[in-house]
Order: structure tokens, then sequence, then C-alpha cells
């Protein structure tokens, strides 16, 4: 079955970073409504669905939150300052427009340096065109949250956008929940919060109280120029996770996950990540514990405004989800 | 004075004994239940029966101090900060141990210190506490490995209405919980003096996870740096601005919806608001918020200076005024629950 990659576009667009996942919960929240039996909003910003069966609850989550700014002081000429919500690349940074839930765009100006070695994140400042500190405060206030603006382009067979981490992973949730023939107690966890430490997911878990959990979420890739060792590769099939610093995959969950994939023809590579962490870490610590293991999309450039995936590997992380879930381990 | 009293007991993490008994004994009259938990934490419950939101106020009752590790053949005390203390700040200062034996921090004089030595601060491996004992076995008669070493700071008012003492980080939220009992609210109260925040939010974790409140506001002091030579837009708070409402930290990021309703309340009662505007620190806020289901928090800062040290600087007008907002938002409070999107659904604990 083709995918509808627009959904996808739609959803790298809608604007929530950490603590603002509202407008995502409700475009994913239409999606799905018609294939669950029950959807909720909780206490942290989650978004929850639950589709009734048998067996097993298993837990598929996704997170809907992208990094983004929080502006900490407007200065008395309408500058803001900010400080960054999740693991915001200081170096990035200048030249990058930003956007906020308004619709305002500013743009990041840098001071002058003494040094380049002076370059600090408290150098920085949003420009949002405001003459004045009181037309700045009619538009912006403190605490407010701004996100990259990074319009989604098809290049060949790969796709660049802002806030793929983690648009994608809900993108391929959607994608398989609609597809999907289980007839396993499925329950769905859109998560809040996700990057600034898998907050939402921990809340989720405990409520669902799963027997075991896939999360899907992005992944590093090693290569690009003189990139850092890593062997995943954009285009060469949908990640399964084996550990990140939040997770080490228990075993008998991978050898699940491979298997189905094998069996199926899913093109798939282990994916060994030796910075950041997924909802699943938060979520195999809940309670007694739950199996957890990960479903990881390649993308190149996470945590920028043009990070980048390739559309094979989308599909087959939907075929591993779809598969997974209609042969859950005994 | 309960501030005074409050700032000049000793108490640090895992060690809170004095300062529980005090808080006990002052809230007595003013909660239906109280009860201390596994891990230490004191709880208050007024109204346990009435329906409605119920409520958690909490406020940490340990400060930051010193363990002592180790006693050198001399008789001098080696010792570990418990909690985050700058340990340039250290050099010096009298210290009292188990509330009777009175100590000073050693180190070498100005006089004999090298060039060199000068130009570095001294970390807590070169520093001791002197105790005037003769030798190894004189100061074990006195003091034994694990007991804390604490400022001896006397609390006092001075300058303009400001006020200095030890151990006002989270006393002064204990203060103001304290004379919030004394009011009579209509809903289930919760007051939550909780253990070991200074070094990881550790009793709150087990207080929220069992008291299961549907809310919950965190009362702290947090950093002022108003003084600092840097740009005022690092200064996080400034003395006597009102309460600080924390948008961000690194254990917690605020709900929007509850920092607007904190700013209307202080607007319609004329209340001083300020925000606390860096991203670094936590508070118990961090480890309630994520409880169970996920809890609803706030968190309001009394701005203090020279926060974590032997003696820390708030003004007495943002603590006045910080309880005046607490108390505003807790008579708000059941309204805001009627009309508010936020979900409040408990636990189903079928």
């Amino acid at each position: 079955m083709d995918m509808d990659f627009r959904i996808l576009e739609q959803l790298t667009q809608i604007f929530g970073p950490s603590g603002s996942e509202e407008q995502v919960a409700e475009f994913i929240s239409a999606q799905i409504s018609p294939y669950c039996d029950e959807v909720i909003s909780d206490t942290l910003g989650n978004l929850l669905a639950v589709r009734h069966g048998t067996g097993k609850k298993i837990m598929v989550a996704a997170h809907m939150d992208e990094i983004g700014l929080m502006i900490t002081h407007i200065d008395k000429e309408g500058f803001l300052r900010f400080t960054p919500l999740g693991g915001v690349r200081t170096a990035n940074l200048v030249g990058q427009r930003v956007k906020f839930n308004t619709g305002r765009i500013g743009t990041i100006g840098v001071e002058k340096l003494a040094k380049p070695s002076d370059f600090k994140l408290d150098k920085l400042y949003i420009d949002i065109g405001a003459v004045s500190q009181n037309e700045a405060e009619q538009i912006v206030h403190l605490g407010e949250t701004a996100v990259f603006v990074g319009d989604f382009v098809e290049v060949g067979s790969r796709i660049m956008a802002k806030a793929l981490d983690d648009r994608v992973g809900c993108f391929v949730v959607i994608e398989a929940l609609k597809r999907s023939k289980s007839t396993n107690e499925l329950v769905f966890a859109f998560t809040a919060q996700e990057e600034i430490g898998t907050r939402g997911a921990k809340t989720a878990a405990y409520a669902l109280e799963p027997d075991l959990a896939i999360a899907v979420d992005v992944t590093a890739t090693g290569d690009t120029p003189k990139d850092h060792t890593m062997s995943v590769k954009l285009g060469s099939g949908v990640g399964i996770k084996v550990l990140d610093r939040s997770l080490i995959t228990p075993p008998q969950i991978k050898r699940w996950m491979a298997g189905v994939a094998a069996e199926r023809n899913i093109p798939f590579q282990w994916e060994v990540l030796e910075y950041g962490g997924t909802d699943s870490g938060a979520i195999h610590l809940s309670r007694g514990g739950v199996p957890s293991g990960v479903i990881s999309i390649p993308t190149r450039y996470v945590h920028s405004p043009a990070e980048m995936v390739d559309r094979s590997d989308v599909q087959a992380a939907v075929d591993l989800l779809v598969s997974l879930l209609e042969h859950p381990p005994d | 004075m309960l501030l005074k009293s409050l700032s000049e007991l000793n108490g640090t993490s895992g060690a809170e004994n004095l300062v529980r008994n005090f808080l006990r004994q002052t809230i007595e009259p003013f909660v239906d239940i109280i009860s201390t938990d596994k891990m230490g934490n004191l709880i208050g419950m007024k109204n346990d029966s009435l329906s409605g939101p119920k409520v958690m106020l909490a406020a940490h009752m340990d400060e930051v101090a010193l363990m002592i590790i180790d006693i050198t053949g001399e008789g001098f005390l080696k010792f570990r900060p418990v909690g985050g203390i700058d340990a340039r700040i250290l050099v010096s200062k009298p210290v009292q141990i188990n509330n009777s034996c009175v100590g000073v921090i050693g180190a070498k004089a100005i006089h004999l210190q090298k060039h060199t030595e000068r130009q570095n601060a001294l970390s807590c491996d070169q520093l001791y506490i002197d105790i005037g004992a003769k030798s190894k076995e004189d100061a074990s008669s006195k003091v034994k490995l694990g007991d804390y070493a604490y400022f001896t700071t006397e609390f006092e008012p001075f300058g303009d209405g400001l006020y200095k003492g030890k151990a006002l980080d989270g006393r002064v939220g204990c203060a103001i919980l304290a004379e919030l009992l004394k009011n009579d609210y209509d809903f289930p109260l919760i007051a939550g003096f909780t253990v070991q925040e200074e070094v990881g939010l550790r009793g709150a974790k087990v207080a929220a996870h069992h008291l299961a409140p549907d809310f919950a506001i965190i009362l702290e002091a947090s950093v002022a740096d108003d003084m600092s030579e840097g740009a005022e837009d690092g200064w996080i708070t400034e003395l006597g601005n009102g309460p600080a409402c924390s948008l961000m930290d690194r254990s917690t990021l605020y709900s929007a919806k509850l920092i607007q309703w904190v700013t209307s309340v202080a607007r319609q009662n004329g209340i001083p608001l300020q925000f606390r505007r860096g991203s670094g620190g936590g508070n118990d806020a961090g480890s309630i918020h994520i409880s169970n289901v996920g809890i609803p928090t706030i968190c309001l800062n009394v701005p203090c200076r020279y926060i974590h040290s032997f003696a820390s600087v708030i003004s007495e007008k943002d603590y006045r005024d910080c309880y005046d907002l607490v108390n505003a938002l807790l008579k708000e409070l059941p309204n805001f629950f009627e009309g508010s999107s936020i979900n409040f659904a408990k636990e189903d604990k079928s």
C-alpha cells in the first residue's frame, strides 16, 4: 500500500515544541479516532489511544514534541534572549529563522565577538522585527516558545524538514494503526516532552500498564562525509535498536523484531546509538518493568531545521510495525 | 519568629529530624492528620473527607551541609558536601557538628601560601575542619564518620527589609507553608515537608506517589543574581520584585496554562509577580509532576541571593507577597478546576 506522505508533510509543519504539543495531538487525534475505541489526552499532554483486543497488551509510542527555544528576557530595544528546549546545537543557530505559535517569525543574531571561542548561547538573540521593548512585549511574552522554520522538501528518494524527529515516528504509528489487523490489545501513546527527558512517556506507561512496548523514533546515521563511526545508513532499512543511553534492548525483544523482519523480507539494520535516548528508556522502567524495543528511522542532521530521511526506510518501519503487532512474541 | 527558628535549625539531607520535629509541633494544631512516611517526609492533611481537588503544597526541609568522611592522624576532619556547595565559600568558616562541637574550616594562611597557591581556589580535598582536637582519639570521642557539619549563621534582619540566614533555600518554603495551614480552604489540602531534595528530589518522589494529589504547588527559594556584574538578562530573579513563577528548569517544563492562571490571579489581587528566567537548577516539582499518571504542578520562588551558602539573603516583602499569592491561588483554585481544560482525571484504581 502506498503511503500518503502529505500527512507527514502536515505533521512536520505543525507547531509543537516540548510542553506545547496540543496542535500535534489534535491533528493526530483526527487521523486515528476512526481506528480506535478510545482516545484521550492526559495531564502531561500525551495523546493516548486504545484499541481493544485480546492477549498481551502492546504499547506503541512516538513523541509529538520537537526541540525549540524558550524566551527568557526581552530587552529595552525589543531583542529576545532565550534558552534551549531540548538538544539544540548552538553552532547551528545563527541566521536561522524561528516561528512562534502566533505565526510570528524571527531570526537569530549574534553579538560582536572578540574571538571565535566567545561564541556561546548567551551571545545570541532573536530579532522579531520589533522596534521597542513595548512592541516586542505585545508580540511575545516570557516563557513563550519558538521552533525552527524548516519546510518539507522532497529531494529524490529523500525528504527533508524540521521536526522529522519525531513526527516521522508519529507518521509511522498512524500508518501502522490504520493498516493493522492485529487482534491484540493495543495502546498507543503519542507522547509529550520527550526532548527534555522522556517525561510524557513516564506517565503514559504508568497509566497504560502495557505487557510490552515499542517506541518509534529517529536515530542518527554515520554515512555523511567524515562522520562519526556509526553503522547506520540512510536508505538501508529500518533500524532495530540494540542500545542507547536510556535502554539496552532485551534479547527476546531483539530476536522477535529481527525474526519478524527477516521472515517478511523487511530490510533492517542493527542500531547502536552511543548517545541520546528515547521513550522506551522511560517505559521499560515503569512499575515492575516493561520489556521494550525501538523501531528507529535513520535520520541525518537530527535537531536541525533540515533533518533528512529516506522514504524506503519509512516504508520499512511501517511494514515492520504492522507485522510486529500481528505477530507478538509468545 | 517562625522563619528564624527554621533557618537556625540544623537538618541536611537524610538528617531532617530536628526540622521535622519543630514543624510537627508548629502545624499540629492546624491539621487533621499528621504523619511521617518511610522516607522521613512530614505529611499534614486538612479536610481529607471533603470532595474536590486534592492539593499538595510542598517545601523541602533539608539544607546543604558537610558530611565527615575521615579523621586524620592529627585529629582534623575531612569532609564532603551534601548537596551543591561551592568549595570556594568554605575557607575559614565556623561550623557546628552534632549541635555541640564547634569547628573551623581551616586552610593555610595567606602568609604561608606560595604565589601559585594563591592563584587557585582551594578544593574540598585541601580543606579540613579543625575542632581543636589533640589527636585522632580525641577527635573520635566527639565526632564519628557520617556526622554532619553545619553553618552557624544567626538569622537576622538587616538593610531595608532584608533577612540573612542559612538554609533559607528550603526553609522559606517550609515557613510559608506552615503559615498557610492556619487558613481554612474548602478542599482537601496536603502539606508535604519533604526530605532529600538537595541530593536529587528523592523524598518528593515517594511522597507524590503515595499521596497522589490532583495538583501540586512547590514553595522554594530560588537564585537571585541581581547584584552580579552580568547583564540584566542573566539575573534569573530580582530581590524585591515579588515571588517568581518558574517557567522551566532542568527538571520541569511548567504548563503554560498554569503559568497564565498564576499571572492572572496575581494581577487580580495586585500582587507583584516575576518569572524565574533561567533554565538551570531543579526542585521537587521535577519528581512530583511526573509521578503516577502525571500531576499538574507549579513552583513559586522567593528570590534569594547567595543561595546554598553560609548566609543567603531574601526580602521580607517577597516572602509576604509569596504567601499572599499562594493564599490567593488556593482561594481561587476550586473555580479554576471547574472551568479548566487541564486534565485532572484521577487514576483508575480498579
